[in-house]
């Protein structure tokens, strides 16, 4: 070993306080960790509400006027409070030239006693077999596929009530209640939705057995050209019901993201203050514990650039170090961070809510350098501009 | 370690004057001084008599008041104008050796790194080579793995030593090199640099309080109250 290089040089003068230095580095890798797990959360939350839509097949969904609200929660309380509209309504909707393409639904839910230790709702969803695949054409099936005919006495399993109800195609379903029994068609994959937990049956044998002739909503496909506004516009004329857009649910659900994305950003903007004046600190007073040892340096040859170039690379050194234990930290945790997040938001879309990817880590990473490179400036300054007869002789702080 | 001449440092009524208050103290008054090439000098006085601040001096640390200082034919210091900090930091590392009282070593490096440490600020062409030689001579070459932590008063500032030698200077400065040592300590540094000295042709310019360790140089220069008083 012929020299050692500025770098082992700054990295090895780190290692004489340790433990200073590495609380030093846990305050820039908690900042570097909210950092990445908050940019993470933005792109992967929308990413994943888009996708919760998308999949969803129709951007604009009509129901009966006073439903969505009071008939979520009457049957979250196990009642049946659900508002209905007329078939009708469905034709008049198709009949308009933005749309692209309609489906029925009619929702039922009954309660069921083998669900479960206690017994749960079991929700049944009645489609339309001719137009309901068309618009939900992403919907995977695990086996199997759609009904036989509009009034089969057939049914398509969501992924999760396929496991709980441990059914596969082919097995026979007895629906509670109504002592029916309907034939198991279809298994989707996994979508990660509420199809997940939904029974599908088509939409004349769900009236049928339920005894119910009318509609609880209708989705809408809207051509891609059409003006979305003035169609949302022309739906809220028709009479006792109302829109929902998915576009304001969207602008709504980001709203309220945004919001709290503003609060978690200024706690992140002071972690990140707060972990500058930690390092801003620490290479201050190890600069001014080492001031002997600097002017010794000069004494050895060292111009005042070398000692601004020691000074600067042991900040950097703690930033970059910071950076890598603060991203691999967000990393290992974001489906902890994930979690978290779930419980606290009132509604969060299914899939993964934290999406880190190697541009956020390099952005991250970048973002704690350029703190080092900047903290770094002033103790480098007054490290370099030591004389090396002052430094050597004085016993005392500056 | 250096070609051949006369002299290599010359200084001429050198003046170092200090302001504490409103009162002036002349560290050094009037000192005119001659070092020869490969000479051993010592100077020594009671404490107070100004001969770190001579030395300090001499070695380019800190610009006298007054006076004159000539290196190797260069003026360094003249008619109350110096030079710039960044050119007398090229003059020390191309001249000088600096060993203190405080050895000041850096503890997260080993022996062979504090040694080599003035190579990643400065490397004179071929220093590299004797590196091997210049840690068996100072018996360190058991020691180069060692942390500083490890080793005795006397083996750290061997290592001072080297480390002030690894960049082949002209003259070795050393401030009380034997300060915080105890006495069979010091008279093994005194060997080491009288060694250097008589082998390796090294210039030493020595301040100690310690007579038995100036009785090993070829001069001894007596300071009091700043001024030369025997030489």
């Amino acid at each position: 070993m012929k020299k050692l290089s500025l770098f082992e040089v700054a990295y090895k003068g780190l290692l004489r306080k340790k433990t200073r230095s590495l609380l030093t580095v846990l305050g820039i890798a908690m900042a570097a960790w909210v950092l990445v797990s908050l940019f993470g959360f933005n792109r992967g939350y929308e990413a994943s509400l888009n996708r919760d839509i998308d999949n969803l097949g129709f951007q604009m969904l009509v129901v009966a006027k006073g439903c969505p609200y009071e008939a979520a929660t009457l049957m979250l309380k196990g009642g049946t409070g659900l508002k209905y509209m007329d078939e009708a309504i469905a034709a008049a909707v198709a009949a308009e030239p933005e749309v692209d393409g309609v489906t029925p639904m009619l929702m039922q839910v009954v309660f069921d006693p083998n669900k479960g230790e206690t017994g749960g709702l079991a929700a049944f969803l009645g489609v339309d077999p001719l137009t309901f695949p068309r618009l939900k054409s992403a919907l995977p099936f695990k086996a199997g596929g759609w009904f036989e005919g509009p009034e089969a006495a057939e049914a398509v399993f969501g992924y999760e009530v396929a496991e709980l109800e441990q059914r596969e195609v082919g097995d026979l379903y007895l629906i509670p209640e109504k002592e029916v029994e309907v034939k198991v068609v279809g298994v989707l994959e996994r979508t990660g939705t509420q199809d997940d937990g939904t029974i599908f049956l088509p939409l004349k044998t769900v009236q049928r057995i339920f005894g119910v002739r009318e509609l609880t909503s209708i989705g809408i496909k809207v051509k891609k050209d059409a003006d979305l506004k003035a169609f949302e516009d022309k739906m809220y004329k028709l009479p006792d019901v109302q829109v929902v857009s998915l576009s304001q649910v969207k602008t709504t659900i980001m709203t309220l993201v945004s919001t709290a994305r503003v609060l978690v950003f200024s706690i992140a903007l002071i972690a990140i203050l707060i972990a500058v004046m930690g390092v801003v600190n620490t290479v201050l007073m190890s600069v001014m514990e080492r001031r002997q040892e600097i002017g010794i340096l000069k004494s050895m040859g060292a111009l005042a650039g070398d000692v601004f170039k020691l000074v600067w690379l042991e900040t950097v050194v703690l930033c970059v170090g910071g950076g890598l234990l603060g991203t691999g930290l967000a990393l290992l945790t974001a489906r902890l961070t994930e979690v978290l997040v779930r419980n606290l938001l009132p509604y969060s879309p299914s899939g993964g809510l934290v999406a880190i990817d190697g541009g956020l880590v390099l952005m991250t990473l970048g973002v704690v350098t350029a703190i080092g490179l900047a903290s770094g400036v002033y103790p480098s300054w007054k490290a370099a501009r030591m004389r090396p007869l002052d430094t050597i002789r004085s016993e005392e702080g500056w | 370690m250096s070609a051949p001449g006369p002299f290599v440092l010359e200084a001429e009524r050198l003046r170092r004057v200090y302001r504490r208050g409103p009162e002036e103290v002349a560290a050094v008054d009037d000192v005119s001084l001659r070092i020869e090439r490969g000479s051993f000098t010592s100077i020594v006085g009671p404490s107070g008599s100004g001969k770190t601040t001579l030395i300090n001096v001499l070695g380019c640390l800190d610009n006298p008041t007054s006076g004159r200082l000539v290196l190797d034919a260069r003026t360094v210091f003249a008619d109350g104008r110096g030079l710039s900090e960044a050119k007398l930091t090229r003059v020390r590392r191309n001249v000088f050796g600096y060993i203190f009282q405080k050895f000041y070593l850096v503890p997260t490096l080993t022996v062979l790194e504090n040694v080599v440490l003035p190579f990643t600020f400065f490397r004179k062409p071929g220093a590299e080579e004797d590196i091997g030689r210049l840690l068996r001579l100072l018996g360190l070459e058991k020691r180069a793995g060692h942390l500083p932590g490890e080793l005795s008063g006397g083996e750290m500032q061997r290592v001072a030593i080297a480390r002030a030698l690894v960049n082949k200077p002209a003259i070795l400065l050393a401030d009380e090199p034997t300060g915080n040592l105890d006495t069979a300590r010091s008279e093994e540094i005194g060997r080491l640099l009288g060694e250097l000295n008589a082998r390796e042709g090294l210039t030493v310019v020595l301040v100690t309080h310690n007579p038995r360790l100036a009785a090993l140089a070829g001069r001894t220069v007596e300071l009091r109250d700043g001024r030369i008083r025997a030489a």
